[in-house]
């Protein structure tokens, strides 16, 4: 574990080179710990892959005690869950309307599309980071089989909903936006609801799960087909 | 309803409070003013609350009706600014009456004017701030600048303020500024020859600059690093691209991405950085941590001692 300064109200924890299971698990109990410990001096964390930005309020102490009072909270890791978390289920309506890089993953793989459909829900992810936009929670790892690099040209439009894979990451699009992702098909679930308590199904340091629907049960959660993709 | 009904939306005009904070957790970003010491004063010459909703009126070109009887304030760049066609100070609150007419004109010197009315424009918070961030759609009216025809709800206030800040007081918006950087992050991946470059030469402000970064263009500098993982970037932090030109990262910055940096920027100095226009020219100086943190708690004891003046006559 390395701390770093981030800026003048800011500092950054790197917990290890390279990201597991086991680093986002450790990350999440160090979120914990700082809530839990140094909440008053808190403004913001940002946990992401294999850190965590500790954002702090220099009107209320200097960076003598914010450190001091990090490293304390940071001392005592040892009850690190692997199990942290919630596991939630996300439907999927794979298809090649709702995913119309399904053919190109499966040529690329040597691969049927049902196997890479199967493939991409064998799995339990992990939420590493949510950026990017409101409510993007980027997920790993995939399968090396259906990793994916992204396209070379975005695409200006990608429907909400949809679910991507770019490299070993993969994702839910919470709403419109342009994108160069993978697209494999289409969640029912809103990601990012601003109307909604909780805002968003995930956080940081849950585990999600996909699972294929077909049509149907898509329409009846609401989703829908878009013009185009 | 007290309100203000926009005219002339001006070429961005975005409703800010001091920002959104403590929901990075959902890839919210800051928002809030670019220039937090003109905006501060804005409020606090109608003896308003330090978190009360501005107007952040970029470039200018606004014109707004008023549909109340209360005291507005405008400070930050210069802008020659009327109400009924009769031009008034910045730095100072004025009356307004139902249906006058509240004109700016275009930024002269600096970009950035903040417009405070009494009691702050009454909007309803989104995650906890009322700051417009268009990128994300959240905050302000629709998460999105101000269009004619918009109304701006407020309540009615004393027209009877007198409060102005002090001409030593007021800030000069140039065209040249030092940034003040604490070294972090990957600076460790940047060669000390490269730092050498880094603090030695002028960068110039492109026209590629936004609220979300500012772009420069000087000197390339150059890292040993090759590839990083995606992580929490927080106010002022100086992204490196491959292509070796610098960009400050302001409020409406994404909250986490994968360039290497090499420190960050202290607030003060990026409140004057939003206020350049391009084509201006920029200097990096390196300070401590402990040097920024004795700047910004001298510069808050400054402001708290800045007495503003009585200038009823």
């Amino acid at each position: 574990m390395k701390i770093e300064i981030a800026g003048h109200d800011a500092f950054i924890v790197y917990f290890a080179d390279e990201t597991s299971a086991e680093v986002s698990a450790l990350i999440q109990a160090a979120v914990n710990s700082l809530n839990t410990q140094m909440a008053e001096l808190l403004i913001d964390l940002v946990p992401s892959y294999a850190s965590l930005l500790v954002i702090y309020d220099i009107n209320i102490c200097d960076h003598f005690e914010a450190i001091k009072r990090l490293k304390l909270a940071l001392s005592d890791l040892s009850t690190v869950d692997m199990a942290l978390g919630e596991l939630i289920t996300l439907p999927v309506y794979y298809n090649i309307e709702s995913g119309p890089d399904l053919p190109i993953i499966a040529e690329q793989a040597n691969l049927t599309i049902e196997q890479v459909i199967d493939i991409h829900q064998q799995r339990e992810y992990r939420v590493y980071a949510i950026g990017f936009a409101p409510g993007f929670a980027y997920l790993g790892e995939v399968d090396p089989r259906i990793a994916a690099p992204r396209l070379t040209t975005p695409r200006l439009k990608v429907p909400r909903g949809a679910v991507a894979i770019a490299d070993r990451q993969t994702a839910v699009y919470p709403a419109p936006s342009p994108g160069g992702w993978n697209l494999i098909g289409l969640c029912p679930t809103r990601m990012f609801d601003p109307d909604k308590t909780p805002t968003m199904p995930v956080q940081v340091g849950d585990r999600v799960q996909f699972k294929s629907i077909d049509y149907d049960e898509f329409i009846l959660l609401g989703g829908e087909l878009g013009d185009e993709l | 309803m007290s309100f203000f009904t926009v005219k002339q939306p001006g070429l961005l005009t975005l409703i800010q409070d001091r920002g959104r904070y403590g929901a990075h957790n959902l890839g919210l970003t800051n928002g809030g003013p670019l220039d937090p010491f003109a905006f501060d004063w804005a409020n606090r010459l109608l003896s308003n609350g330090i978190n009360d909703t501005c107007l952040e009126v970029s470039f200018g070109g606004l014109t707004l009706e008023s549909q109340v009887d209360s005291s507005i304030a405008i400070t930050g760049a210069e802008v020659s600014c009327k109400i009924n066609g009769q031009l008034i100070e910045q730095w100072q609150s004025h009356a307004i009456k139902k249906n006058n007419l509240l004109e700016f004109g275009y930024t002269t010197s600096g970009v950035r004017a903040y417009l405070s009315v009494s009691g702050g424009f009454k909007v309803p918070p989104s995650f906890g701030s009322s700051a417009t961030v268009v990128r994300e759609k959240v905050g302000g009216l629709r998460g999105d600048k101000l269009q004619a025809g918009d109304e701006l709800p407020c309540t009615t206030g004393s027209t009877e303020r007198y409060l102005s800040v002090a001409q030593a007081d007021r800030p000069q918006y140039g065209n040249q500024a030092i940034l003040r950087v604490v070294l972090g992050y990957q600076q460790q991946a940047f060669e000390s020859l490269q730092k050498l470059k880094f603090f030695s030469s002028k960068y110039k402000v492109t026209d590629r600059s936004d609220r979300m970064g500012f772009r420069l263009e000087g000197n390339a500098i150059h890292t040993t690093m090759v590839g990083m993982l995606s992580e929490g970037i927080c106010h002022g932090a100086i992204q490196i691209p491959a292509d070796g030109q610098p960009i400050v990262l302001m409020n409406d910055r994404q909250t986490i991405g994968g360039y290497p940096k090499i420190g960050s920027v202290i607030p003060i100095d990026t409140a004057k950085l939003a206020q350049l226009q391009s084509g201006s020219s920029v200097q990096f100086e390196e300070i401590s941590l402990e040097e920024a943190h004795n700047i910004h708690t001298f510069h808050q004891f400054r402001y708290q001692n800045s007495i503003p003046l009585n200038h009823k006559t």
